[in-house]
């Protein structure tokens, strides 16, 4: 690995300067992704910016009316491990408890999953499902934006040079809603994901109010796919209608061919994984309310 | 200042109950550190990207992948290594039972699956066999077959809920 500065702010402040003060300076978080690709010189950079001292990237608060603020840097075992998220988010415990094995989660954050832009990532289309909204700081100040667009191409997302991503914001479970994600991989565990789908469900009276599908590894980018959803909103919860939105999310899957699927058996997974992370969102939602 | 004119940071952890100090340059791993610098060979690097789990130790009451850390990352951290899990020359139950389970064939991975292992079964005295093998996903050997390697895990949870009992 080239060498490089490291430094370690402590305010949300002090970071967005020392970006300002290199060429190309890297974030760190959990560095599960950062120091593989440096060592492999895919990334190369003269400063790497370790994230972790900072209040608000650790930060992991919830409030019935406010709901979750998840800092960027928080690592998977502390999602999983966490309370609150086990009773009002518990699909996204269960995502955090699916990326990579336990040495991994005892680092990687899911902030860190959404900055690293891989399409397959995850943690991202529950995310998208569950309304995240990512909350940017930078020497020009804070803003910010919906989950489904940070990520604009593979390794690539939204944030300007001298931004980073403090923390993801996720409104207060609805009631009669559930939540899960469904990935399709050909080991047990420790896997890429060949395609996954990440739903979210509200139900009133054995109608849906509203749905969101979001699908992974079948685009350039997380694939946000609304109009599974808004087909959904308003209709009965029968198979019938769980079968239609499971084929707009295939229809609007576009997946490239490579060693982990082809085009044609991705597009595939993305009508079976839609359906079963549907019914199990379903189920979810009846359970918990 | 090293060859490429970056400073060396200074580092002060604990490793295995002892404090320890090092000087280190910041793009080296925490691996490298301990290894090359203070000098614990016993942690293995094995495809230095995080899939194989041989260079697993415990960083502050969690297991890591040293290989994915970097050593100034460690500042101020409480560090066990495979150096650190035997109490003097008496073996734990963990590594008694990886003996007596034949768990091992080349051994390059056994730090990281007795590391790892020790770790669960401090946290979950009686784990089921599917969760051992959930836990140890992160470990990769290329001899055991793994079946061996569980049922040592098995054998060490059990002794050590006895000598409790």
């Amino acid at each position: 690995m080239q060498n490089f500065e490291y430094i370690v702010p402590r305010s949300v402040a002090e970071a967005t300067r020392k970006l300002g003060e290199f060429a190309k300076p890297v974030l760190l978080a959990g560095g599960t992704d950062l120091l593989v690709q440096l060592r492999s010189s895919r990334k190369t950079t003269d400063a790497v910016i370790d994230v972790k001292r900072i209040p608000e990237l650790t930060e992991l608060t919830y409030d019935p009316a406010d709901g979750l603020t998840m800092g960027a840097a928080v690592p998977c075992y502390r999602i999983y491990g966490d309370q609150a998220i086990r009773q009002n988010y518990p699909a996204l415990g269960d995502v955090a408890g699916l990326i990579g094995g336990i040495q991994i989660q005892g680092r990687a954050s899911i902030g860190g999953n959404l900055c690293n832009a891989a399409p397959s990532a995850d943690a991202v289309p529950l995310l998208i499902a569950l309304r995240a909204n990512c909350r940017i700081a930078g020497a020009n100040g804070a803003r910010e934006v919906p989950v489904e667009d940070f990520c604009i191409a593979p390794g690539r997302n939204t944030l300007f040079p001298g931004e980073l991503l403090v923390s993801l914001h996720l409104p207060p479970p609805a009631a009669g809603s559930g939540a899960h994600y469904l990935r399709f991989i050909p080991r047990n565990e420790m896997d890429i994901a060949v395609a996954g789908a990440g739903v979210a469900v509200e139900l009133d009276n054995g109608n849906f109010r509203s749905a969101r599908v979001s699908l992974a590894a079948v685009a350039p980018r997380p694939l946000f796919v609304r109009e599974a959803g808004d087909w959904l909103a308003g209709k009965p919860v029968n198979t019938e209608n769980i079968n239609a939105a499971a084929e707009i999310a295939r229809a609007a899957a576009v997946p490239i061919t490579d060693m982990r699927g082809t085009t044609e058996y991705r597009k595939h997974l993305c009508a079976v994984l839609t359906r079963r992370a549907l019914e199990t969102a379903v189920r979810n939602a009846r359970r918990i309310n | 200042m090293s060859r490429n004119g970056h400073s060396k940071a200074y580092v002060k952890v604990t490793i295995n109950g002892e404090s320890a100090e090092f000087l280190c340059e910041p793009r080296q791993s925490l691996l490298e550190c301990l290894r090359d610098i203070v000098g614990l060979t016993g942690t293995k690097e094995g495809c230095n990207d995080g899939n194989c789990g041989a260079c697993t130790v415990v960083l502050d009451g969690r297991i890591v992948n040293s290989c994915l850390v970097l050593g100034v990352e460690a500042e101020g951290a409480e560090i066990t290594t495979i150096e650190g899990i035997a109490h003097g020359s008496e073996l734990r139950p963990i590594q008694r039972a990886f003996l007596e389970q034949a768990a091992l064939q080349c051994g390059f991975c056994t730090p990281g699956f007795i590391v790892a292992s020790e770790a669960l079964l401090d946290q979950e005295p009686n784990p089921s066999e599917e969760r051992i093998r959930l836990w140890l996903a992160n470990n990769l050997c290329r001899c055991t077959g793994y079946d061996k390697i569980v049922r040592a895990v098995q054998q060490a949870a059990a002794e050590m809920q006895e000598t409790k009992a």
